[in-house]
Order: C-alpha cells, then sequence, then structure tokens
C-alpha cells in the first residue's frame, strides 16, 4: 500500500511539475501574440517605424517563447497516457476529443502561420504577413478555449454518462460537455490573466528602458501601451476571479471553503480570513487575522448570508487546505498590488508624467515577473482545490493512475526535473538577454532564412 | 457491431493517416538532426538548419494529433500502449524538447551554438530511437490484464526493439538527406547525394531485416504473409520495394533533385503497408482489436465531423507554408 501511494505522490508531482512549465509560456505566449497582432495592425495603419520596430523586437521573445511552449506541450498530450492511463481510459472519450479539437483547430492554425510570421515577411508581401500573425494570435485562443473546456469539465463534469465498461461518454449533444458550469467563468478567467502576464512583462521591459533613457520612442510606446492594458485588465481580472469564485461556491464548496480557511460553518455569516495557519489536522485556522461578516458579504454579497464549513463535508473529501488558503492569498495579493500598479500609472498619465515618474518604473520593473507567479498560484489554487479528485466528485485521482512502479515513475521525475531547468533554464536566459536589449530604431528580424526560388541566380553580395 | 465496425475502421484509417503524415514530415526533419555532426560547421549546418526551421513545428504537430487522436478515439489502446513503453515515451519526449529549443537557441547564442547543435543531434536520435523501438514494443506484444498494462517497466527491451529502432534511425537519416539533396547545392548537396546512397543501402538492409524478423515472432504473423492464398496478395510489398529501390537508385545518379524524396516516401510507405498487414484489426497485437479499444460512437462521431472538414484547410495552409518557402536554402543567420 505504501508502494503504491508513493508511485501516485511521484505521478502526480511529476504532472504538477511538467505542466506548471509548460502553463508560463502560453500564458505569455497567448497575450504577446495579440499583443504582436495589434502592433502590425498599427504598424499597417499608421506606417509608423516605431511600431515596425516594437513588432520586430517582440517578435524574436515570441519566437524564442513559442518554441519553449512547444516542446512542453507535446509532453502534456502524452503524460496523461504515460502517468494516468485508467483516468485516460475512462475520461478519453469526453476529455479527449476536446483535445483531439484543440490540436485540430488551433495547433494546426499556429504552427502553420508561424513559419510565414517568423521568416516570411519578405516573401509574402505586408497583408498576407499581417494574416499569418492574425492566425497565429487567432490559434492561441482557440487553443486556450478548447483546454479550457476539458480542463473545466474535470472540476464541473456535465452532459456525461456511465458505461458498462465504466468509461465516461457523452449523454447525448456535445454542448452541455463543452458549456459545463464553470467553463465560462474559467475562459475569461484564463484570457484576462494571460493578457495581464503580458502586459505587465511588456511594462516591466519598457520601464527598464526607461530608467535608461526616457526618451527611447520604442521604450516610451511599450510602456504607455502596456500601462494601458493593465489598467484595464487588472480590474476586469478582480472582478472576473470573483464570479468564478461564486461559481465555484456552487459547484465545489469544499474548495471555496478550502480557499478561505473556513472549517466551521457560519449559520450567521461567515468573517474574512486575512491571514493564518490552517491546520488540516487540528482542523482550525491559528493566529487568524479577520474581518468580521466579510466573507459571506464577498461570496454571498450580503453580510449575514449564512455559509457552510469544511466540518459540514467528510474529511474524505476535504482538499489539502494550508496549500490551497496559501496560494489562494498569493494570487489575491499580487492581484491588488496589479490593481494598485494600475492606479498609480493612470494618476502618473493624467499628470503627464508616465515617463518621468522613475519610481514608477522600478515599480514596474518589480511587477514584471508576478504575472507568472499569479498564474501560477491560481493554477494551483484550482487544481489542488479539486483533490481528492481528477473528474470532480466522480473519479478519484488514487483509481486514475497508470499501473507503473515508483522507480519508473522517480527516473523520469529527476529526468524532467534535470532536463527543464538546464534547458528552459537557458530559454530564459536567452530571453532576458534579448529584453535588457534596448528597442532600436533599426530592429533585426529574427534569425534570417533567405531563400530564392529554383532557377534564380542570386545576386552578388545579398545577404 | 456492423454500425460500430465503420466508425471503428474510419478512426483506424484516419489515426493511420497522421501517423504516416508524422512519420515523413517530422522525419526529414529528424533525419537532419541524426546526419548533422556530418556536416560541415558553417554553412552546410546553417542551410540544413535553414531548409526545416520554417516547418519543423507544423511537422511535429502531427505527433501531437497522433497522441491527442489515439487518446480520444482508441482511449484503451493509449492507456495500454503508454505505460508499456513508459522509458522509451518519456525519452522521446525529453528527446523532441532538446533538439525543438535548438532551432532558436543556436541562433541566439552563438558562442555555444556547438552545444546546442550537440543538443539538436543527440535529441533527434534518442527521439528516432525511441519511436522505433515503441513500434518494435507494440508489434512484439504488450502484456494486457484487465484494461491496462500488466507487465513491468522494462519488458519492451529485446533485440527485435533494438531492430526496429536503429531501422528507424536509418530510414529518417535517409529522409533527411534526400530532403537536402532537393533544398540545397554545390558541395552541399553532392554531400547530401553520396550520403543518400550509403542511407539507401541501409534502409534495404534494415526493412529486409525486420521483415524476416517479425514473422519470427510469437505471434502468427507469418501466416499473415506466407499463407495461401494470401501470400499473392502479400508478395506485391517486397516486389514493389524493389522496384522503387530501382528506381531510386537510378534516380540518384541521374542527379533528380525531388525524385530521391519522393521515392524514400514511396518506400516508407510500403513499409507502412506491411505494418498494416501485420496488425491490422489489432491496435495491440492478438491482446486488444480496434473495436475493443474503439471510444463510443458518440465520441467518435463528433470528432469526425470536425476531422473531415478541417483536415483538408490544414493540409492546405500546411502547403502554402511550404510553398512559400520553396527553392533552395540559403545559408545566413541575422540579416
Amino acid at each position: 500500500m505504501d508502494f503504491s501511494f508513493d508511485a501516485l505522490t511521484l505521478a502526480r508531482a511529476q504532472f504538477a511539475f511538467t505542466i506548471s512549465f509548460h502553463f508560463v509560456f502560453p500564458a505569455f505566449s497567448i497575450g504577446l501574440a495579440s499583443y504582436l497582432m495589434v502592433l502590425e495592425g498599427l504598424w499597417l495603419k499608421t506606417g509608423s517605424g516605431v511600431y515596425a520596430n516594437l513588432y520586430r523586437y517582440w517578435l524574436k521573445i515570441f519566437a524564442v517563447t513559442f518554441g519553449m511552449g512547444v516542446v512542453s506541450g507535446i509532453v502534456m498530450s502524452y503524460q496523461f497516457g504515460t502517468n494516468w492511463a485508467v483516468f485516460s481510459d475512462k475520461a478519453g472519450p469526453i476529455v479527449g476529443p476536446l483535445m483531439a479539437y484543440e490540436v485540430l483547430t488551433a495547433f494546426f492554425l499556429e504552427a502553420g502561420f508561424l513559419g510565414v510570421m517568423l521568416f516570411g515577411i519578405s516573401k509574402v508581401g505586408k497583408g498576407l504577413h499581417f494574416f499569418a500573425t492574425c492566425m497565429v494570435a487567432l490559434g492561441t485562443l482557440i487553443s486556450a478555449t478548447w483546454i479550457t473546456a476539458a480542463n473545466s469539465w474535470m472540476h464541473t463534469p456535465a452532459g456525461f454518462v456511465i458505461n458498462a465498461k465504466g468509461q465516461f461518454m457523452p449523454a447525448g449533444s456535445w454542448l452541455p460537455i463543452i458549456f459545463n458550469p464553470s467553463f465560462p467563468y474559467r475562459l475569461v478567467h484564463v484570457v484576462i490573466a494571460a493578457y495581464l502576464t503580458t502586459s505587465l512583462v511588456v511594462a516591466a521591459v519598457g520601464a527598464w528602458h526607461l530608467l535608461r533613457d526616457r526618451r527611447n520612442p520604442g521604450a516610451r510606446k511599450m510602456f504607455a501601451m502596456a500601462m494601458g492594458m493593465i489598467a484595464i485588465a487588472a480590474p476586469l481580472q478582480i472582478f472576473a476571479g470573483d464570479t468564478q469564485g461564486l461559481n465555484t461556491l456552487e459547484h465545489q464548496t469544499p474548495k471555496v471553503l478550502a480557499m478561505e480557511g473556513d472549517f466551521e460553518p457560519s449559520p450567521q455569516g461567515a468573517p474574512l480570513i486575512l491571514f493564518g495557519i490552517p491546520s488540516q489536522k487540528d482542523a482550525k485556522v491559528y493566529y487568524k487575522v479577520e474581518i468580521p461578516q466579510l466573507g459571506s458579504l464577498i461570496l454571498k454579497h450580503s453580510p449575514n448570508a449564512p455559509l457552510p464549513g469544511l466540518k459540514d463535508f467528510p474529511r474524505a473529501k476535504w482538499p489539502p487546505v494550508p496549500i490551497v488558503f496559501w496560494s489562494f492569498r498569493i494570487m489575491v495579493g499580487l492581484g491588488m498590488a496589479m490593481l494598485g500598479l494600475a492606479v498609480w500609472g493612470l494618476w502618473a498619465r493624467l499628470r503627464g508624467r508616465l515617463y518621468e515618474t522613475a519610481w514608477l518604473h522600478r515599480a514596474a520593473v518589480a511587477m514584471g515577473p508576478t504575472g507568472f507567479i499569479a498564474v501560477l498560484a491560481g493554477w494551483v489554487t484550482t487544481e489542488v482545490g479539486r483533490q481528492p479528485y481528477t473528474v470532480y466528485g466522480y473519479l478519484l485521482t488514487a483509481q486514475s493512475r497508470s499501473p507503473l512502479a515508483a522507480p519508473a515513475v522517480a527516473t523520469s521525475l529527476l529526468a524532467f526535473v534535470i532536463v527543464y531547468f538546464a534547458v528552459f533554464g537557458a530559454g530564459t536566459y536567452y530571453l532576458l538577454r534579448l529584453m535588457a536589449h534596448a528597442p532600436q530604431a533599426h530592429e533585426s528580424e529574427p534569425p534570417h532564412v533567405p531563400q530564392r526560388a529554383a532557377g534564380l541566380v542570386p545576386a552578388a553580395g545579398l545577404e | 457491431m456492423s454500425n460500430f465496425f465503420d466508425l471503428a475502421t474510419i478512426w483506424a484509417g484516419i489515426l493511420a493517416f497522421a501517423i504516416f503524415a508524422y512519420v515523413v514530415m517530422d522525419g526529414f526533419d529528424l533525419g537532419i538532426g541524426i546526419l548533422f555532426p556530418g556536416f560541415a560547421v558553417g554553412d552546410e549546418r546553417d542551410q540544413a538548419m535553414n531548409s526545416i526551421a520554417p516547418v519543423w513545428d507544423g511537422n511535429e504537430t502531427w505527433l501531437v494529433l497522433g497522441g491527442g487522436g489515439l487518446m480520444a478515439a482508441f482511449p484503451l489502446a493509449y492507456a495500454i500502449i503508454l505505460p508499456a513503453t513508459y522509458p522509451l515515451v518519456i525519452a522521446m519526449l525529453l528527446g523532441l524538447v532538446f533538439r525543438g529549443v535548438a532551432f532558436e537557441f543556436r541562433w541566439r547564442d552563438p558562442r555555444h551554438r556547438a552545444l546546442w547543435d550537440v543538443a539538436f543531434c543527440a535529441g533527434s536520435v534518442i527521439a528516432t530511437l525511441a519511436q522505433g523501438m515503441v513500434l518494435g514494443a507494440v508489434l512484439q506484444g504488450v502484456h494486457v490484464v484487465g484494461r491496462g498494462y500488466g507487465g513491468g517497466w522494462l519488458d519492451w527491451l529485446t533485440p527485435f526493439t533494438v531492430l526496429t529502432g536503429v531501422a528507424l534511425l536509418i530510414g529518417y537519416a535517409l529522409l533527411g538527406a534526400t530532403w537536402l539533396i532537393g533544398k540545397t547545392e554545390g558541395a552541399a548537396q553532392a554531400h547530401a547525394r553520396r550520403m543518400a546512397f550509403g542511407l539507401g543501402i541501409a534502409m534495404l538492409m534494415a526493412m529486409a531485416a525486420v521483415s524476416i524478423a517479425t514473422p519470427l515472432l510469437a505471434f502468427d504473423y507469418w501466416r499473415r504473409w506466407l499463407a495461401f492464398p494470401g501470400i499473392l496478395l502479400t508478395a506485391q510489398v517486397p516486389l514493389l520495394v524493389v522496384i522503387t529501390a530501382v528506381l531510386f537508385f537510378r534516380s540518384l545518379q541521374r542527379g533528380g533533385e525531388r525524385m530521391p524524396f519522393l521515392l524514400t516516401l514511396g518506400l516508407f510507405a510500403l513499409g507502412f503497408a506491411g505494418l498494416g498487414i501485420s496488425m491490422f484489426p489489432y491496435v495491440v497485437p492478438r491482446a486488444v482489436t480496434i473495436w475493443d479499444a474503439a471510444a463510443p460512437a458518440g465520441s467518435l462521431v463528433f470528432m469526425l465531423v470536425g476531422t473531415v472538414t478541417i483536415i483538408p484547410v490544414i493540409i492546405g495552409y500546411t502547403a502554402w507554408a511550404y510553398y512559400v518557402f520553396r527553392g533552395k536554402a540559403g545559408v545566413a543567420g541575422y540579416h
């Protein structure tokens, strides 16, 4: 029994590790693809060189990010089978087609047009090149839609029956499966998160270069655009997060109670616990700092509305409370800091000092990586909060894994850790180096592939 | 059963198409990785890399379709084969990580380009060996208990899987060499042509070795291939291989630019047909048929609608991307 527990823990650690690494890249590339689309569109519309240079600047960064997203994503499409074979057999008929549609409608679209986007500007003309950029951006959003549908179904399964082989299968229409109860809320939350994460990175890079040369036109433009986007996306995200919280309360009550640290039921209205040390074993939050009635006000929009506690549910259905409690606080805390940065940026803009407020720039640099941290913290909150199930309420995680011996999983986990840190560490270093380079008036294109049509003689000296 | 028969067979056909598309498309760019140490540092390597940089990502997407499609259409097969070949699949994925990032990283870091070139080659070799060995492991059979894999984590390692791994390594290298004949010129092209000649001979030997070894495996493969009257049909496969091989070496000597690549695809298609003769209708030989493994009709129909409408569009824009980057590859990195 101990043996199988070990293999299970290792399999969970491996999935958490590989998907966390993978998730970081799309969180950045979804937003960056849309940003590149806007930049190229503005360039075509205004003819202004600053947009063309910014496009080329960020395209090089996009190329490196996208490559890492692709290779870490291929891993994910096989991790279900290698480590979660029973889940794949049982939930494959539902989750599989959603992921197959993601491949067909999104991955091929992105990959098919990426080559033209990166290397084709001199080969296809501006209009077609812009079209390729739009297709890549569209592909990233379609991809987010399908994978969020599949993931949401695991949280709030709907539209299925279980057949004689123990498999989940569609009860009829696929619409209730795709548009399962948590899907719309989760999709909005995920896409805004991607835009916010990208905006924070762009703002940080712009701010970094403004601190060195506040007249650099590229740095000014990217900082202004990104701070504008943060001002829109940060408050929207807080609102979207609130609606997803209400949805979770309805469909996955123990998860919200773990996020809030509410072990005891609150018939007269729940407080909001700001901080504390939750203990799963003692079913109690120690040293807590709380604001009375605010929990009910947020979750029920009424200060005296009763809320259940985890003790209303059997212990076997509790997620690991301390992890969910803390990751949720990290996400919300960073979200509030982003809102603060947005307000500060708006204030500086209104006073006409957006490019001159050095402390704002320093704050923006410091906030640069917080989008990634918030995204991962949010991901941990929702996925650990789904425990002890893979398909919420129907299939236990402990019953989903492959029949693999612990040494096999331990070896592969070790290999993933070593390879990912080496390879993606190098990639992150290259990204930072590209970002440390100030945007130029004549920004170079990505590593180029000059080719000529068959039969033509190359002009001498043409690079 | 009869109603179901159609859907499962159609899906087996679609997945076979996806796997074949993957093998021929990623095959040549993995092949270039395998041959990479043989290319001169500088122009020849840059040319080889540039000839695949705009398309490798799309090529690899077919592997994702193969994995996702198998999970969706034949979840039971996916749930048995991947745990049975666990170390191979993990090795393949890590190999693909190394080679995939090398495309960008080698340009980003000229001082460590040699290092990323090693990663590109080693990743390609590991991924290819692993793919060939997975194929061999499936052919030689997998221990199934109930609805899952029942063997140990190194059961796949046999002389036969080593043979299929090496055979695929030779095959991908040949695809890479013949692809380069069409994409390069001058000394690089002459080099590719010489490599293709030697690899062509090795490929025929590998095909012969796998063909002889397969009927010697535990199952009734020999009856499928050698019993009368089926042999009248199955004998056409080696016959066509011989004809294709003759045409291949002739076009190589006559300076064909694209024919060697297309004829190598022909050899792969014949090998693939042979695989079909050995396996159909099993996905896990002698344990799980496509009907045992097929997802419920509701899942298969839903995906079929999308696949039939979207795959032609994908082929359309993929062909366009190849068309944009037609012609000979250049050598320059930065512009």
